[in-house]
């Protein structure tokens, strides 16, 4: 059994905490304490049933607004997969959270009103979707109940979002039409809409392929932390700690270390109680090279056959988290796994109107502005195309004045 | 890769970036499975190296001695260094209020306590073993969750935490807590604690023990919980499903004794485990009240 993590975007009241709360309900995933806390809440549906939405928001403050304002992780599991759900605002003040949440997600759920069809809000999340390489999209068109179920509703809705889509290089689309509230084709196949005969969303999200093409992507090996016991009996013991970013590592495999561009071969991979003689993408290992080089935390180990690029001029796509706008005269830190250097943001190339995906000229990026910029690095950056590898080509921007991440960038290539 | 392999993986870099983005980490160890199951992983992470922080017992005194000689001796097998806050310390020193009353609990005090100890020790990470699926407050909370001088949380001043990335990056007097398995249900926990045949307390496990019905629930009756002629006491087949403070960690009647059994019954359980402690019931976001206050 693996895990599937997945998103789900939408737009105020287009019913995604009602969604969510269905998935949850149906799937037996609410235990009696909850149910209880829902049964007791003031918050009713109009025709009296217990609201499925209160399931989803959390903090205080937000109950009191009636809305979701950042991130929530859920979860839940069935026989066939465990999921875990990153729950994100969809309106255009979140914009950040919703990066944040589809930066760890394998799919993304986008929820469209059957009565409004693909409107503004549908464009800018299938534009973030893309950013972020999201590789698996379900479309899931809710509300059927309040259009009659009516079958040309949805086609017309799905061709226009396919016109979308190919403007915005997304593969792998499933649509399937829904209501969150009734419960149609969530869990249980709807019998209301007899000439859907595509599976319902929870069947779709159990069977769905998504095993990350990563393990076939070069090998790359950011290391976390060097283990050197210097103890009598471990003397010359030396591990380079980490998690494989991507790729396979092998016994024998000869690797370059950067920045410095070393060379040297695997001698050994281990972990607690073994050793192994690969380790494939998302592992965590202990590796032991045969020489003795000064590597330590923050260098990146690489296949020696498959060269990452190595730069500190950068061009990158950026999404601004902060509300201190960006500033191309201060130095920020930029952290790309492990390695954190100093850096500057040189220049603005554009920003995109993430409402109709138009490039405009300008000088100023804002909160939840996302745009194409220039970066310079004090150390280069070891580092592959966010669109290629996106587990070796994201990095954030931190202000070394408040600490806080101002960025999300997705590295594209070396200037 | 596995569900497990792909969390213990997870919790493993988590720990791994701890060690290598601060200068005094501490692990946060309250002797319960969750924490329990950090010390393996922290194994994991470092082994054949020493773990690069110790580990941190805040003592309310109100603990099970279960869980108390259990601790003792796990931190004597794996070698590391234990400190111990005593929430009686901060009680006799003025800092912390005993409560009166029947409910009594002495659980709200930890948090003076764990403040007492990060300043004099100055810890600037935390390791914790809460789970995002614990309580719906914790849904929100980041891998890398920064407090400030006063152990505050503030939720909507969270960082925004991308891919793997973290940043723990804080000004001085500042420190962040770490939950390396906030993606961990309970049940993961219980599987991982099977597959690594991973030791626990005895109070887990199904045992004869006297108790108070108290509040629709059944307490210890130990002797720090205030018990009166009109108090029901009896003694049952219990089990505990945290293991907290005696005097806020109710008991639930089961006759499980081995850990497939316990696996079984929580995967059919339909009472949350957090619902199984009375000071998350007081208020429906006492959690969110405490974590504010700067509670784990
Ligand atoms: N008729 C109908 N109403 C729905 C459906 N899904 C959600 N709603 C209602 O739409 C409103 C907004 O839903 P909610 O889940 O809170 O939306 P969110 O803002 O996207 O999380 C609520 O009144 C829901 O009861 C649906 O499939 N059919």
């Amino acid at each position: 059994m693996d895990i599937l993590k997945f998103l789900t975007a939408g737009s105020v009241d287009d019913g995604k905490s009602t969604l969510i709360g269905r998935l949850l309900y149906d799937t037996d995933s609410v235990l009696a304490d909850q149910l209880e806390a829902i049964q007791n809440a003031n918050r009713k549906n109009d025709d009296g049933t217990v609201d499925l939405a209160i399931l989803t928001d959390g903090l205080k403050a937000e109950r009191e607004q009636g809305i979701t304002i950042d991130v929530a992780y859920k979860y839940f599991q069935t026989d066939k997969r465990k999921f875990i759900i990153a729950d994100t605002p969809g309106h255009i003040q979140y914009t950040r959270n919703m990066v944040t949440g589809a930066s760890n997600a394998d799919l993304a759920i986008i929820l469209i009103d059957a009565r409004k069809g693909v409107i503004e809000q549908t464009i800018r999340h299938s534009y973030l979707v893309s950013l972020l390489a999201l590789k698996h999209v379900v479309v899931c068109v809710n509300k059927m109940d309040m259009v009659a179920y009516d079958e040309d509703v949805f086609e017309e809705i799905k061709a226009s979002y396919l016109k979308l889509a190919s403007q915005l290089n997304l593969s792998h689309i499933t649509f399937i039409p829904v209501s969150a509230l009734r419960g149609d084709n969530i869990v249980n196949t709807s019998v209301n809409m007899p000439w859907y005969s595509g599976k319902s969303l929870l069947e779709h999200l159990e069977t769905v392929e998504v095993a990350e093409q990563n393990v076939n992507l070069p090998a790359r090996f950011p290391v976390q932390w060097v283990i050197r016991p210097q103890t009598d009996e471990l003397h010359d013991y030396r591990g380079y700690a980490g998690r494989v970013a991507s790729g396979t590592f092998n016994i024998g495999d000869a690797v370059t270390v950067y920045p410095s561009g070393t060379k040297s071969k695997i001698a050994k991979i281990e972990v607690f109680g073994g050793e192994l003689n690969a380790a494939t993408q998302g592992a965590s290992v202990t590796i032991h090279l045969q020489d003795n080089l000064d590597i330590s935390r923050g260098d990146l180990l690489a296949l020696s056959t498959a060269a990452p690029t190595i730069a500190n001029r950068i061009e990158a796509d950026i999404c601004w988290m902060d509300t201190k706008p960006l500033d191309t005269s201060t130095m920020y830190l930029i952290q790309h796994h492990s390695k954190v250097t100093k850096c500057k943001i040189t220049d603005i190339l554009y920003k995109v109107n993430i409402n109709t995906l138009e490039k405009i000229n300008t000088h100023d990026l804002g909160l939840n502005d996302i745009g194409r910029v220039e970066i310079k690095t004090a150390d280069e950056l070891a580092f592959d195309p966010y669109e290629i590898n996106k587990n070796n080509g994201g990095a954030i921007i931190i202000d070394s004045r408040t600490n806080v991440t101002v960025a999300a960038l997705m590295l594209r290539a070396g200037v | 890769m596995d569900y497990l392999d792909q969390l213990e993986a997870e919790a493993i870099a988590i720990l791994r970036e701890v060690a290598g983005q601060f200068e005094k980490p501490a692990l946060l160890f309250s002797g319960g499975k969750d924490s329990i199951t950090l010390v393996r992983l922290a194994e994991k992470a470092f082994r054949p190296g020493k773990f690069p922080f110790p580990l941190v017992h805040i003592d309310t005194g109100h603990n099970f001695p279960e869980t108390i000689s259990f601790r003792d001796h796990l931190v004597q097998s794996i070698g590391e260094k234990l400190i111990i806050g005593l929430v009686q310390d901060s009680i006799d020193s003025g800092k912390a209020v005993e409560q009166k009353g029947k409910n009594a609990s002495r659980n709200a005090l930890q948090t003076v306590t764990l403040l007492e100890t990060i300043e004099k020790y100055g810890f600037d990470a935390c390791i914790g073993g809460a789970r995002r699926d614990e309580e719906k407050a914790r849904a929100k909370e980041r891998i890398f969750s920064v407090r400030d001088e006063f152990g505050q949380w503030d939720p909507k001043r969270q960082r925004p935490e991308l891919w793997n990335t973290f940043n723990g990056k804080i000004h001085k007097g500042e420190n962040v807590r770490i939950f390396p398995i906030s993606n961990w249900t309970e049940l993961d926990v219980w599987n991982y604690i099977k597959r690594e045949n991973i030791a626990l307390p005895s109070i887990y496990f199904a045992h004869q023990r006297e108790v108070v019905f108290r509040n629709g629930q059944y307490m210890a009756a130990a002797d720090a919980l205030q018990i009166d002629a009109t108090d029901e006491v009896s003694t049952r087949m219990v089990r505990f499903r945290t293991v907290g403070d005696m005097t806020c960690t109710a008991a639930v009647e089961s006759e499980k004794t081995d850990i497939d059994d316990i696996i079984l019954e929580i995967s059919q359980s339909k009472i949350s485990e957090r619902g199984a402690r009375m000071d998350d019931k007081v208020s429906e976001a006492a959690m969110e009240d405490r974590k504010k206050g700067g509670y784990f």
